[in-house]
């Protein structure tokens, strides 16, 4: 290909068939391309328009007046933010020392740990937040475990509450930050930490002026992953929150399952939408979104 | 053992003794990791209407009432169709668009990838409610085809990574060399590149697989009636009450899991191209 004499007679019609055959390539995406407009932009694209219309069909900014002026959807903003940075913050606590620790196994013992990080990352979410359910209810395993070792003496409330749904939030978003993590830890080069206690520094201050700054483009991918997760998360605060916690997503359905106002739910969709792609555009100025998206799997 | 406490562990000649406390944090988050997975398996075979641990009593019970119930087995059917056929839609047209984005050197390719993936940024609830808009219009609503359809929508950006990836470290040049020979495009693709990355191909193909089986929030707004799938059963169940069935149907669903997570390790170890 490349030896192709472009300058010829032939360079007019040789550059249009490049450009043909390059169309052609691309034509590939399009089933793919089909698929994410008609059920995802399209739709989205509708939604969108729909949250600006009021109950009587005109043109309207009602559905975010509603937002705004009533407090009991300025408690599930506030709500949704607080399970979202819990969550990520609990997971950079817990999460970096399960990294760093990984990260410093030789590669077959960090292997085989990585499938403590892997199996739960495969398993249903659905299953995962089932077990919390049965391990935090009043008989469970935790609160008769904790009375046994005299932790507390009577069962504790700790599932169908903020407790249970950060616990279980957690759990299911911890792969998410470890994944990305790890790889960013694995890629720092050693010699830098050899360097660094060559020149006097004990270990503690290597590791925070060399080791931590160089797996921060792991840790920010990690944490905004957590947190724009868990901005739409559904599933476990509906289980584990036991009606107590109220996130945007679990509204938004009851709004539409319960009293079928798609303005209202739209609207809320549209706030929802706009806040996760403020967190991802965040996360752009930091990192690749290839790599992160190419960090989980 | 003490002996091994006073070696050097890294390269800042810290010793394994003075982390210590890492060494249990870590094992500590490894056990509760995969812990409370595990801990639903034996409370499955619990004679007990309140699930205990360990079981005073053991029984089977919990099982048959799953393998007998005419609801739970067609919720069951429908989990499984639909994940296949989910794998089926979602693997071929992901492929050929990775082939097309890794090929085509259009401006706004970059574009293109974006779009692609925005069903795994987009939170569910949103591509939830808006397939369910669409799916009423055309009225699919509750048909397997739209089940399908959304699932396949999900399963997407995992198979466009996942094969894209392949493709970046496959070397161009020996599909080149195919089509030198005079192999038309298709066939020098299907015949030289698709076996040099089919650990990848495999891989995607199960996320797919997974993907649609493990969905919960997408299911409950567009399945129901005789195509409701198994996890918006399972979701329904729960949110009224704990109900044993569930813990048998979670472990047969770790299973399932775990077998395919197997397989990943099988197929896409070996050339590390998963």
């Amino acid at each position: 290909m490349a030896a192709v004499d472009m300058t010829g007679m032939n360079a007019e019609g040789l550059r249009r068939d490049g450009f043909l055959e390059r169309l052609k390539l691309f034509g590939l995406c399009s089933p793919a391309i089909l698929l994410v407009l008609v059920i995802l932009v399209i739709p989205a694209g509708w939604l969108a328009y729909v949250s600006f219309l009021g109950a009587d069909g005109q043109f309207s900014m009602e559905n975010y007046a509603r937002m705004i002026n009533r407090k009991s959807y300025m408690r599930i903003f506030i709500t949704t933010f607080e399970v979202s940075f819990m969550t990520t913050g609990i997971c950079v606590l817990i999460g970096y020392p399960l990294a760093y620790f990984l990260s410093q196994l030789p590669a077959r013992i960090a292997n085989i740990c990585m499938i403590t990080v892997l199996l739960p990352f495969w398993t249903s979410l659905l299953v995962r937040t089932y077990a919390w359910l049965v391990l935090l209810q009043k008989q469970g395993l935790v609160n008769t475990f904790a009375i046994e070792m005299g932790l507390w003496d009577e069962p504790l409330k700790i599932v169908h509450n903020m407790t249970g749904t950060l616990i279980g939030m957690v759990h299911i978003m911890l792969p998410f930050l470890v994944l990305p993590l790890y790889a960013s830890m694995k890629a720092v080069n050693r010699d830098y930490m050899k360097a660094a206690s060559n020149l006097g520094a004990n270990p503690v201050s290597a590791f925070w002026t060399i080791f931590f700054p160089l797996s921060t483009p792991g840790l920010f991918a990690g944490m905004l992953i957590v947190f724009v997760l868990c901005l739409g998360f559904y599933v476990t605060p509906a289980v584990l929150g036991g009606g107590k916690v109220i996130m945007v997503s679990m509204k938004i359905a009851s709004n539409i399952e319960l009293f079928v106002n798609w303005g209202a739910a739209s609207a809320l969709g549209v706030v929802l939408l706009a806040l996760t792609i403020g967190a991802l555009w965040i996360t752009s100025r930091f990192v690749r979104l290839e790599q992160i998206v190419g960090g989980g799997h | 053992m003490l002996k091994w406490l006073r070696e050097p562990a890294s390269e800042t000649q810290i010793t394994h003794g003075a982390r210590l406390w890492l060494y249990i944090v870590a094992t500590v988050i490894m056990v509760l990791l995969v812990a409370p997975t595990l801990i639903v398996v034996p409370m499955s075979f619990s004679d007990s209407q309140y699930l205990e641990f360990p079981p005073e009593t053991w029984s089977t019970r919990w099982y048959e009432h799953y393998f007998t119930s005419p609801e739970w087995m067609s919720a069951t059917v429908t989990s499984f169709q639909a994940a296949i056929l989910t794998m089926l839609v979602a693997t071929p047209i992901g492929i050929l668009a990775a082939y097309g984005l890794h090929t085509s050197s259009l401006a706004y390719i970059r574009l293109v990838f974006v779009l692609l993936i925005t069903p795994m940024m987009v939170p569910l609830i949103l591509v939830a409610i808006g397939a369910f808009y669409v799916f009423v219009k055309v009225n699919i609503v509750h048909s397997l085809f739209g089940l399908v359809l959304a699932h396949s929508l999900l399963a997407l950006p995992l198979v466009v990574i996942v094969t894209g990836s392949a493709l970046k470290s496959y070397d161009m040049n020996l599909e080149m060399a195919a089509r030198s020979l005079g192999a038309p495009r298709w066939k020098a693709f299907l015949t030289v590149t698709l076996p040099q990355i089919r650990f990848a191909v495999i891989t995607a193909a199960l996320l797919s697989f997974l993907t649609s089986f493990d969905e919960v929030v997408v299911a409950m707004f567009i399945s129901g009636g005789d195509n409701a799938t198994l996890t918006r059963n399972m979701f329904n169940a729960l949110r009224d009450q704990i109900d044993p069935t569930i813990a048998s149907i979670s472990t047969i669903m770790v299973l399932v899991t775990s077998l395919l997570m197997v397989l990943s390790q099988i197929f896409g170890r070996a050339k590390g191209s998963g």
